[in-house]
């Protein structure tokens, strides 16, 4: 099937202005004939459902948690970017496209870049009208502060808690149309399946998670906005809940996955802490603007970090990375930082963690400087470990973060499947191979704000009004069969193991396997180890209660069979893309110094994955990607 | 260390509930509260046993999903922490723990610790917003904000709707989740233009829903895990009177 990206003809600056006139729109009169059904309310979808509830048109929005204020984009703390040059320091739309096409790796496409760019100024100004308490200088005016990969101080914040006042935000507005009756809202509502009639997204199957009742949506159009699949690792910096069974389902039918390879490791997280581990908790990448990070010189050195003198320390990102030092993007941190915990130089329990040490900052800036910017990390740190950190430096080590691929979608964020829409974290648009801090905020605000709008009146002009079909509809009667009759299944196995023992020893496969470093013999190990996982789960694990009631341990099921058919094409996707790009780490292709190496001859595309069907091999699609604006380089943050 | 966990077990809105003992001979002190729970979970339904069942999503402090009484206080005995960011190095070797879930009027159990909150999503619905269009801001920057208002809205703004505060007032009011919202509103210019109404119909909401009246016993603050200070409530009061005097309640309207 031929991939059309559909970007606009024309110069890259003139793309979306000459989309957006070219566009249909919908007559007024006729939005609330529409009905659009918005699964996840996180940054995305609750921007989206609240966009689209003003704009007349009728919404349903669902989410997992019990309130739409929950999502895991609440956990965002660093901050969100945007191309105001209020700092006067050299920046413009066209330095944040470029620097996220480079940070990307080249491997995005260079026109829903652009866009992101442009729309990032608008965020802002919605976002502090809404009410979002950024920070402020003592002129009153926005405060900026510097995030990795970027030369410029373009990162607005909310204390160590954006994600939240954005998502707050996008919730007041939400709760504002709810009020209204023009957004219906579903909270504790799972979708477990897509309804596609005659080629069309025309509905969700959900199921209740308090009551257990299984029952259709019906909508002229469905978005998707359900966050990232970085759980597929188990331990992750993602909120237990997150999952993928929401674009897996979509995938299983018909939906193109790309580029799910593409996964973000993040350099500063706490380090794990022993079996009983749930999650990962990440410390906001803010702090390497302050914080150094070192290890000892000496493998195996076991002295307390103030008795190891300066010069047998290794500060081995500003060694490696003259120009960027600690702020080396954060492939390249989190790859450093396993190298010389492989070489034996990593500090704390397990020898997997680095200092992240302030005490330079301190000294130099004062303890109360370097307390009001991170007081509440510092805090949070010494809660989990137990440790001070104004005694001792932080220990991090990398973690499973982010996910930068996704459904596929074309430049009006549609998937190949006619009338699914797909935004945030939940598509691969715009972050390439590697997404740059304080990006994924941007996206999914611009994306339900600012692009969806638009080009779902688009999409509707072709709809005719009033011609969705009923609940009642074959389509929907046999999806529902469907996920009542997986619901029996996983119910009824009634093996001896958990849910979470089949989720752990996945994870466990994808981080050794399909983290940080893979390589070809490894890649394959994975793929034949999957498939045994994902076989005796089936066979052997155990689903305790009833399908009628609330029932966590059943969630949870649906969620890891579905990521174990993920994590396959993921490990597949890494073993066919040979090349190294951004994230995705192959160790066969390396600079001399360490560095992903790229082949642009043969990778330069986005690979788009075609579910074929139980056991069968998926079938890949390449969308070609030309560079025409930010010249095809090798990255270099040296 | 060994702990003895006391867990209210409730099978549903209907059934009355108890607390069943648990031997926990192997806790940790770098485990979280909700890893310990995790634990015995996993061992429960290896026996063959239901779960208990409890909310929880982000686990490192900042969604509210989580959240219940622990030994008689809302998110346990740890000062400005969650249940999910409470350790175990907060207990000792041999203590018994009682966990039950949170109890108010306007908070119907659904299962073991799953409480529903969803009221407080209401009082949100009802005026909890500033009604800016999407598209319809000026420049960020058109609006100077005195950075010592702006900060004191962000401390109110930091509330995450967890609920720990109806939990612990013995009259189950809302009073502090109400007031941090529209201190955080109220403070900013753009929330200028529906202060009035919204203290009017955040207010008059949350008396439908169930919620009971302050009488500043401030138990609220005490167990607050955001710190959220009992001084917005002055501000909340102050904002009620006064639009009371001069306004009446309108509903929302689309423009
Ligand atoms: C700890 C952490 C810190 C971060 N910090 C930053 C930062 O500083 N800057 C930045 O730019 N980015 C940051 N990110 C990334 C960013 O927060 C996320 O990529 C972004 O918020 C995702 O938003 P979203 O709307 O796509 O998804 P989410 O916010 O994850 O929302 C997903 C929604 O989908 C719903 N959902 C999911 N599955 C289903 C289903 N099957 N049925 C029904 N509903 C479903 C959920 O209930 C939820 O409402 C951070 C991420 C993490 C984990
Ligand atoms: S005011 Fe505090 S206790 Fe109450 S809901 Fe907000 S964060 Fe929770
Ligand atoms: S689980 Fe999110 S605050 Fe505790």
């Amino acid at each position: 099937m031929e991939l059309n990206s559909k970007v606009p003809s024309g110069p890259i600056e003139k793309k979306w202005e000459k989309h957006r006139f070219d566009m249909k729109l919908v007559n007024p009169s006729n939005k609330r004939k529409y009905k659009v059904i918005v699964v996840g309310t996180g940054l995305a979808g609750g921007a989206a459902a609240a966009s689209l509830g003003q704009l007349g048109y009728e919404v349903e929005a669902f989410c997992y948690q019990d309130s739409a204020r929950r999502a895991h984009s609440i956990a965002a703390q660093g901050g969100i970017n945007a191309a105001k040059n209020y700092q006067n320091d050299g920046d413009s739309v066209f330095r944040l496209f470029y620097d996220t096409v480079k940070g990307g790796d080249f491997r995005s496409r260079e026109a829903n870049v652009y866009r992101l760019a442009e729309v990032s100024n608008a965020i802002i100004d919605q976002c502090v009208a809404l009410g979002v308490p950024f920070a402020r200088e003592y002129s009153g005016y926005l405060a900026n502060r510097s995030f990795g990969g970027a030369q410029v101080s373009r990162t607005f914040y909310a204390r160590g808690q954006t994600g939240q006042q954005l998502l707050l935000g996008a919730y007041a507005a939400l709760s504002r149309e709810v009020a209204l009756g023009s957004v219906k809202m579903f909270p504790r509502h799972e979708m477990l399946e897509l309804v596609v009639i005659d080629g069309h997204a025309k509905g969700i199957v959900v199921r209740d998670m308090i009551t257990g009742k299984i029952s259709s949506h019906v909508g002229d159009t469905v978005i998707l906005a359900t966050g990232g699949y970085g759980n597929v690792f188990y331990l992750s910096t993602n909120a237990k809940g997150c999952n993928a069974t929401a674009i897996w389902r979509a995938h299983r039918k018909g939906a193109f996955f790309a580029n799910p390879c593409y996964t973000q490791i993040h350099p500063t997280c706490i380090p794990v802490a022993g079996e009983h581990q749930s999650k990962l908790t990440l410390m906001s990448e803010s702090l390497r603007n302050d914080g150094r990070v070192w290890v000892p010189k000496k493998a195996g050195d076991q002295r307390k970090p103030w008795e190891i003198p300066e010069d047998e320390r290794d500060y081995y990102l500003e060694r490696k990375y003259p120009s960027y030092g600690n702020l080396a993007p954060r492939d390249i941190s989190s790859r450093a930082a396993k190298q010389v915990c492989d070489e034996g130089r990593g500090v704390g329990p397990g020898g997997r963690g680095v200092y992240l040490d302030f005490s330079e900052s301190i000294g130099r800036l004062g303890k109360g400087v370097i307390e009001a910017r991170y007081g509440n990390l510092f805090e949070m740190y010494e809660r989990i470990t137990g440790e001070d950190p104004w005694k001792w430096p932080m220990r991090i080590y990398p973690a499973m973060h982010y996910t930068m691929g996704g459904l596929w979608v074309d430049y009006n964020l549609m998937s190949n499947l006619d009338g699914l829409h797909v935004l945030g974290e939940a598509n691969f648009s715009d972050h390439g191979a590697n997404r740059l801090g304080a990006s994924a905020l941007m996206q999914g605000l611009a994306d339900g704000y600012f692009v969806i709008p638009y080009t779902i009146a688009d999409y509707l002009t072709k709809v005719k009004p009033g011609s969705r079909p009923g609940v009642d509809h074959p389509a929907f009667k046999e999806a529902e069969r469907e996920v009542e009759g997986r619901t029996k299944k996983l119910l009824s196995i009634g093996g001896t193991k958990t849910v979470d023992e089949f989720h752990k020893e996945l994870g466990q496969v994808m981080w050794e396997y399909v983290g940080m470093g893979r390589n070809e013999a490894g890649l394959k190990t994975a793929l034949q180890k999957i498939p045994q996982i994902r076989e005796r789960f089936w066979k052997e694990v155990r689903v305790p209660g009833a399908g009628a009631d609330l029932n966590q341990e059943l969630e949870k099921a649906g969620r890891v069979a579905d990521f174990l058919e993920l994590g396959e094409l993921l490990a597949y996707d890494a073993l066919m893309r040979d090349e190294s790009c951004g994230a995705h780490f192959r160790e066969e292709h390396q600079t001399p110094d360490g560095e992903a190496l790229r082949n642009d001859e043969k990778y330069a595309y986005v690979a788009a994955w075609e579910y074929k069907g139980e056991g069968k091999s998926p079938e890949l699609h390449k969308e070609p990607l030309e560079f025409e604006n930010v010249h095809l380089a090798q990255r270099s943050y040296k | 260390m060994k702990l003895t966990l006391k867990i209210w077990r409730q099978e549903s809105p209907t059934d009355r509930g108890r607390l069943v003992s648990y031997d926990m001979p192997d806790a940790a002190e770098d485990m979280s509260f909700l890893e310990l729970l995790d634990i015995l979970n996993q061992r429960l339904i290896k026996k063959g046993e239901r779960p208990v069942a409890f909310d929880h999503d982000c686990r490192e402090g900042i969604c509210g999903s989580c959240g219940f009484m622990i030994s008689g206080v809302a998110h346990g005995p740890q000062k400005l922490t969650t249940t999910c960011q409470l350790f175990m190095r907060q207990f000792k070797d041999g203590d018994t723990i009682v966990a039950e879930p949170f109890r108010s009027r306007a908070f119907p159990v659904i299962k073991d610790l799953v409480v529903d909150r969803s009221a407080l999503d209401k009082i949100v619905q009802a005026g909890g917003f500033i009604s800016a269009r999407t598209g319809s801001g000026p420049d960020g920057n058109a609006i100077p904000i005195s950075k010592k208002n702006a900060d004191l809205s962000m401390d109110a703004a930091a509330c995450i709707g967890c609920g720990a505060c109806v939990a612990a007032c013995p009259n189950g009011s809302a009073m502090l989740f109400t007031a941090a919202k529209i201190s955080h509103l109220g403070l900013l210019p753009q929330g200028q233009p529906e202060r009035k109404q919204r203290a009017l119909r955040m207010v008059t909401k949350m008396q439908e829903l169930g919620f009971g009246a302050c009488s500043n016993h401030g138990e609220c603050e005490a167990v607050c895990p955001k710190g959220i200070s009992i001084d917005f409530i002055a501000r909340l009061n102050r904002d009620y009177m006064v639009a009371s005097a001069l306004e009446t309640m309108e509903p929302v309207k689309k423009v």
